[in-house]
């Protein structure tokens, strides 16, 4: 059923290799490219559309610039004229609005996955923990932790917020989602390339939101699994990572705001 | 001066009408003519709008480098959560109702006053009082507010922003919140009681009807912020938990009541200015508004869906309706692209005359489209998700403000010599437009970019990425260029000030205002013309060149040629 409503998809992904980007790029994941195509099929509209105004505007401006004194036709009513470009654009939009649609239901359908992240978002970094195992990775500011997730898998993400209201964003995944405090927010990604991606907290929460960084592995499911091997012997490895964060870290600020009485 | 003199108006009239109250500093503190009090408005707005500017040029500095270090990370914080609120509540909005609307509004309907002149000066009073008390907030121990200027709760609250800065910041927001309803009252009443005989509904101008419908969206989405900012500040300070999960409440809710107000509040600033624009495409293209009646059902129709699309501000929640809200904010481009239509088929075989209101007016439309269009991304979810708190929003809604402040230039330039009897000099004034134009598109194109590229809004730094830097510069001087334009319009007050005498009617406009006297008498007319048109002072001037009938088209408007 998936596929059927991709169909659609499928024809503007064919022409899209060859049409411009129109300043985005198809990012690593399989919505990420839908998102691509969507933006893709918006710009072509909007290049035809704002080019005929700006084509009829010129053309107003060249053609009837002020010659003298005489007066002109009075009109002001074109029903025909007025009535087409009242439906042509409510046509447009119900186009548009089916083509968001059928990207939409696939970015927010939340298929079943094996692997599961917590992400929790605090001033001002991340905490990226694995349910069922012991990996948990965590990280302030500039020391920019690091999600690994596999290629090629559903991940499943499941976003909350500490204190105040933060903004999961990954520039690669054509993707952003808030982390708010007493919601669990879910979200599925499929990455299809491997590598390792910047992402960053996109809704203002305070002094350091600048500097709320983060990254996104994404590595082979052999690799993900020795990965997180490498959290059996959990006190141990957390140890590990917290010194290895912390050698890593290269400016660590001082939290100046208490959050400890928001939750 | 000569001009004034020779009018056989001032034969006419009974002594009576002659106005005999304090003059000078008294006049201002205790007048409740609608003029004084709107150029009070409009001298005011346009002095935030130069703070505000100060602020944007500001981070545009720190932005110059990618580890500005002009501001602290705190200070830009509060820049940039100042600059928002000074455009949006204290300029925009009072600027084009509080100011060119209380002025025009009542002298286009043929009315002598506002409905209520004392509650108009009221406004006034609670706007200044309301403006500076927000503004005070830079000289608390914690600075001024800085938390965005949608205060995003729970970020907003008495832990996160312990500030009194943020407190100043509520309570002059719910001053000037007061004042424009106020303001809305006065003009829904003027409106529709205070017309002269003759002025029906369908008669009336196309800015007083897009005010009329402003006036209303602000009668139902005001309260709704005045209500939601009563809570965040009783969250801060009575101990209650509407905001906040600790206590069962619920931080989105905050989100919903600001937007509830948030997106109604983007067309109660955006159709004062449609209107202004309006105006004078039909002025200066010698013809009337085209598709007058159109105009106004697509006027009705933005402020309705206005009411229904607020929670595409908050796709990324993940916990609204997405459907919904995107085919609501998508159906609102239709009666905007038939505004823009209509303006272009005012045009049309008309005789364009570029004065500098003119020019504005066609700069705004440009700039208008450009806003329009990149607003259609944003109404689709997963482009929502993709570009949302982005430099690609910042710049949308700049494109859109931006395209407000050229349409409101227009405005100065075109009413101002009917509110001070004096012209401003035109040729400054093209100069100012092209520095406002150009600096207008070269400080949106490049943040477009920089936001497809990943650049979130509100960084004041990007040490992680120096390739934002050269889009970042090109911005800047977009920037610069448009704070050159502002001191443009500054030298043109000065050098123009008493100087051009403009007489009645400089522009052989069409509507009510410009058959009285610029400036016009203490209760506005001496006399009326017959009002048989949406267009009276045209009718006066040229009986012979009346509007071509609804439904009788001589020949038909886009084929043949013009047989003059």
């Amino acid at each position: 059923m998936r596929r059927a409503a991709a169909l659609p998809l499928a024809a503007l992904a064919l022409s899209g290799c060859t049409v411009p980007t129109f300043g985005a790029s198809a990012g690593d994941t399989t919505s990420s490219r839908s998102v691509y195509h969507l933006w893709q099929g918006f710009s072509i509209g909007a290049a035809i559309i704002g080019t005929l105004v700006l084509v009829l505007l010129a053309w107003a401006i060249l053609r009837y610039r002020r010659k003298g004194d005489a007066i002109p036709t009075q009109y002001q009513y074109h029903i025909p004229l007025e009535l087409t470009y009242t439906i042509v654009p409510i046509l447009i939009v119900f186009g548009l609005f089916a083509a968001t649609m059928v990207v939409e239901n696939k970015e927010v359908a939340n298929p079943p996955t094996k692997v599961t992240i917590d992400v929790n978002a605090f001033q001002w970094g991340w905490k990226f923990s694995y349910p069922g195992t012991n990996a948990v990775v965590v990280g302030q500011t500039t020391q920019t932790p690091v999600m690994v997730m596999p290629v090629n898998t559903d991940v499943h993400i499941n976003l909350t917020s500490t204190d105040v209201i933060h903004g999961f964003y990954v520039k690669a995944f054509n993707f952003s989602r808030y982390a708010l405090p007493g919601i669990d927010n879910q979200f599925t990604f499929r990455a299809v390339n491997t590598g390792t991606f910047f992402g960053q907290c996109t809704q203002l929460c305070g002094l350091y939101h600048s500097l709320m960084f983060f990254k996104v592995k994404v590595v082979s499911a052999s690799a993900y699994q020795t990965w997180l091997a490498g959290f059996t012997n959990s006190a141990a490895a957390q140890a590990a990572a917290a010194a290895q964060a912390g050698q890593s870290a290269t400016y660590v600020p001082t939290k100046v705001t208490n959050s400890s009485g928001v939750k | 001066m000569t001009d004034v003199l020779e009018r056989p108006l001032h034969l006419e009239e009974p002594d009576h009408h002659e106005h005999h109250g304090p003059s000078g500093l008294l006049k201002w503190l205790t007048t409740t003519d609608h003029k004084v009090i709107g150029l009070s408005y409009t001298v005011t707005s346009v002095i935030l709008l130069v703070i505000g500017g100060a602020f944007a040029e500001i981070i545009r500095a720190q932005l110059a480098s990618p580890n500005g270090t002009l501001v602290s990370l705190a200070q830009y914080n509060e820049l940039f959560t100042m600059h928002g609120s000074v455009m949006i509540y204290l300029f925009a909005g009072p600027f084009a109702f509080g100011g060119l609307a209380n002025i025009i509004v009542p002298i286009q309907v043929g009315a002598p006053d506002m409905a209520f002149p004392r509650l108009n000066a009221l406004s006034y009073w609670l706007y200044l009082t309301g403006s500076i008390t927000m503004l005070l907030g830079f000289f608390t121990a914690g600075g001024a507010a800085n938390f965005g200027w949608v205060a995003y709760a729970p970020l907003s609250n008495s832990i996160n922003t312990p500030g009194a800065g943020a407190d100043l910041w509520i309570g002059g927001l719910l001053l000037t919140g007061f004042s424009a309803i106020f303001t809305g009252v006065n003009l829904v009443a003027t409106i529709f009681y205070l017309r002269a005989p003759g002025m029906t509904m369908f008669r009336m101008p196309i800015f007083t009807w897009n005010m009329l419908v402003t006036a209303i969206l602000i009668l139902l989405a005001f309260p709704v912020l005045t209500a939601g900012l009563i809570m965040l500040y009783a969250d801060r300070h009575f101990g209650t938990h509407i905001f906040s999960v600790a206590g069962g409440g619920v931080p989105v809710l905050w989100q919903h009541i600001f937007w509830f107000w948030g997106h109604p509040e983007v067309y109660i600033l955006a159709l004062p200015f449609f209107g202004m624009a309006t105006e004078i495409f039909a002025v200066f293209s010698r013809k009337p508004v085209f598709g007058y009646k159109g105009m106004i059902f697509a006027t009705i129709t933005i402020a309705a869906l206005s009411l229904g699309v607020w929670a595409h501000h908050m796709f990324t929640t993940g916990v609204v309706l997405l459907p919904f809200f995107s085919i609501m904010s998508l159906l609102i481009a239709v009666p905007t692209g038939i505004k823009i239509f209509n303006w272009i088929g005012t045009m049309w075989r008309g005789q364009v005359w570029f004065s500098t209101a003119m020019l504005m007016a066609i700069g705004f439309l440009v700039t208008f489209l450009v806003g329009g269009l990149t607003g259609v991304y944003l109404a689709s979810p997963p482009l929502d998700f993709f570009t949302h708190d982005t430099y690609f929003v910042v710049a949308h809604f700049h494109s859109v403000v931006m395209a407000l402040v050229l349409a409101g230039m227009g405005g100065l330039y075109y009413w101002g010599p009917k509110v001070t009897g004096y012209m401003l000099n035109e040729r400054i004034g093209k100069i100012q437009f092209w520095f406002l134009f150009v600096g207008t598109q070269v400080f949106t194109m490049p943040l477009y970019l920089v936001g497809l590229r990943g650049m979130p809004r509100r960084m004041a730094i990007y040490p992680h990425d120096p390739q934002w830097k050269f889009l970042n510069d090109v911005s800047s001087l977009g920037a610069v260029l448009i704070g050159i334009s502002t001191i443009l319009f500054v030298v043109n007050l000065v050098v123009s000030w008493k100087k051009y005498p403009a007489g009645d009617n400089p522009w052989d406009a069409q509507t009510l205002e410009w058959f009285t006297t610029s400036p016009p008498p203490h209760h506005n007319f001496y006399r009326l013309p017959p009002i048989r048109s949406e267009r009276p002072t045209w009718d006066y001037n040229h009986p012979e060149h009346h509007a071509v009938p609804h439904g009788q088209h001589v020949e038909p408007v886009l084929t043949t040629g013009e047989s003059k």
